[in-house]
């Protein structure tokens, strides 16, 4: 069998894929966060931001389509290892007692993985698409511009994410999506730094404890641009 | 002191299992479990009942034939503890014990507690070994080993090949005890010039055998009876890495 054959059908070879292509998403996840949290530093940092982000739609969808087909093989590897690994087990324990040591995230990958799956769909739809029926304020996100400093037109972002945020419903799916992404990965970057095989006798005890940390300061970011706009942040810019 | 245990009993491999109860007689709670079951044995002999078959040899912890998941717990309670090694003073007096076999897909039942566990051995066929000219022995310390590999290494070779790494694991999956195997030899200058096809062969046996895959929650290092630690894995996982960029 060659290179490919072996990655693609044995069992460590889909863990090596599942790693991979979580290491991208984690790197994304947290240079999103990273962008994200300019909204505290006011509609100029933030439009500017993202003005740079579209500067070349070319570009822009080649990292679209690269993120499609990290989340696609990510997803398709999980219900590969899922499907093979309740086979392994026709007759179960008396019970059906947790095993031992086994932490509540650990078992539930592929539910929480598949609930910030539907979180991503609509968080796309929501400030991307920017369909209007979703966002459940009445007014088009896409229709939300101001002038540059240069005096061009651009997308006012900061409008739209008060705006989003100002329903109480979307911030609390928001707060929900990223918990689960961050259960997600309180467990999965542990489980991603053992399948790279990195997780050894020397290193692996630091990233045993920095997983959960790293999971934190995940969910801490995100959550504190929905929790700060409930709490009255960026009032004044929807008058 | 007394007990009562919930068996899994099944006549044949083929054969539909299920549970009976049965109260002990009177024990010394510092007996083994598995001399409960002795005791328990000869009771039901007694009566004109057919004795549990269950597994077991060297009953002190090396042999790696004695399994028994215990309350849904293989080898029952306690850490670095094979079933012989448990005893029946860390149970109370009247407490129901679940007995059951090793629960696996490639371990299938051939009667009551008795797992059919060849599947490790086919998986040892294909790359458990160094190929040397065997022949007299060598002088002492021709091959030089560090001494943190030797070390580590012996970490892996305490691997005894119970099972209970799978019996433990939520996907049945023999991460623990082929990883156990693949660096018992890789971390040793005997086992480099098969490393590569050695892990390559071992995975794809294990695969075959329809083991689960590892999802790292822990559980096996947590059952190991020789607390063979869940950084083998990893350590396999490198080699695996490794071994599909260089060929065999």
């Amino acid at each position: 069998m060659n290179l490919i054959g072996r990655l693609f059908c044995s069992s460590v070879g889909k863990k090596l894929i599942m790693a991979a292509t979580g290491l991208g998403l984690v790197l994304f996840v947290f240079g999103h966060m990273v962008g994200n949290l300019q909204v505290f530093l006011g509609p100029e940092a933030i439009n500017r931001y993202a003005e740079l982000l579209h500067f070349s739609p070319e570009l822009l969808w080649v990292v679209r389509l690269g993120m499609l087909t990290l989340i696609g093989l990510h997803i398709w590897a999980a219900f590969q290892v899922s499907a093979e690994n309740r086979v392994a087990r026709p007759v179960g324990y008396d019970g059906s007692p947790a095993p031992v040591e086994t932490t509540y995230a650990s078992r539930t990958m592929l539910m929480s993985g598949l609930i910030v799956a539907a979180f991503v769909i609509y968080h796309l739809l929501h400030y991307t698409v920017r369909v209007e029926a979703i966002n459940f304020t009445g007014r088009s996100f896409a229709d939300l511009k101001e002038l540059s400093e240069a005096g061009v037109e651009r997308h006012d972002v900061f409008k739209m994410v008060i705006l989003g945020f100002s329903k109480p419903l979307v911030s609390l799916f928001y707060v929900v999506g990223v918990g689960l992404l961050s259960l997600h990965l309180s467990h999965g970057l542990r489980a991603m730094f053992q399948s790279l095989g990195l997780l050894t006798h020397r290193c692996g005890p630091l990233i045993r404890k920095l997983a959960p940390v790293l999971a934190w300061v995940l969910f801490l970011g995100y959550v504190s641009i929905p929790l700060a706009v409930m709490l009255g942040f960026g009032k004044e810019a929807l008058n | 002191m007394k007990v009562t245990l919930k068996v899994w009993r099944q006549q044949s491999p083929n054969s539909a299992g299920r549970f009976e109860t049965y109260p002990t007689p009177d024990l010394n709670p510092n007996m083994s479990f598995l001399e409960m079951l002795d005791v328990v044995n000869d009771d039901l002999t007694r009566q004109g009942k057919e004795p549990i078959a269950f597994a077991h040899d060297c009953r002190e912890g090396i042999c790696g034939t004695c399994g028994l998941s215990i309350n849904g717990r293989p080898h029952g309670e306690g850490r670095g503890t094979a079933t012989c090694q448990l005893y029946m003073r860390h149970f109370t007096e009247g407490q129901t014990i679940t007995i059951e076999p090793f629960r696996a897909g490639p371990f299938p039942v051939l009667q009551d507690l008795i797992v059919d566990r060849s599947a490790f051995d086919r998986i040892m066929q294909k790359g458990g070994f160094v190929s040397v000219r065997t022949g007299s022995c060598q002088d002492a310390n021709a091959l030089p080993v560090a001494k943190p590999a030797a070390e580590l290494a012996m970490d892996a070779a305490a691997c005894i090949g119970c099972g209970a790494c799978v019996a433990s694991c939520k996907n049945a999956s023999a991460m623990l005890f082929v990883s156990a195997k693949v660096s018992q030899l890789g971390l040793l200058p005997q086992g480099q010039p098969e490393r590569h096809r050695r892990v390559l062969a071992m995975v794809a046996q294990m695969d075959r055998e329809g083991f689960g895959n590892c999802t790292v929650t822990g559980s096996c290092e947590e059952a190991c009876p020789k607390n063979i630690s869940l950084a083998f894995i990893a350590r396999m996982n490198r080699d695996y890495a490794v071994a599909l960029l260089k060929g065999e």
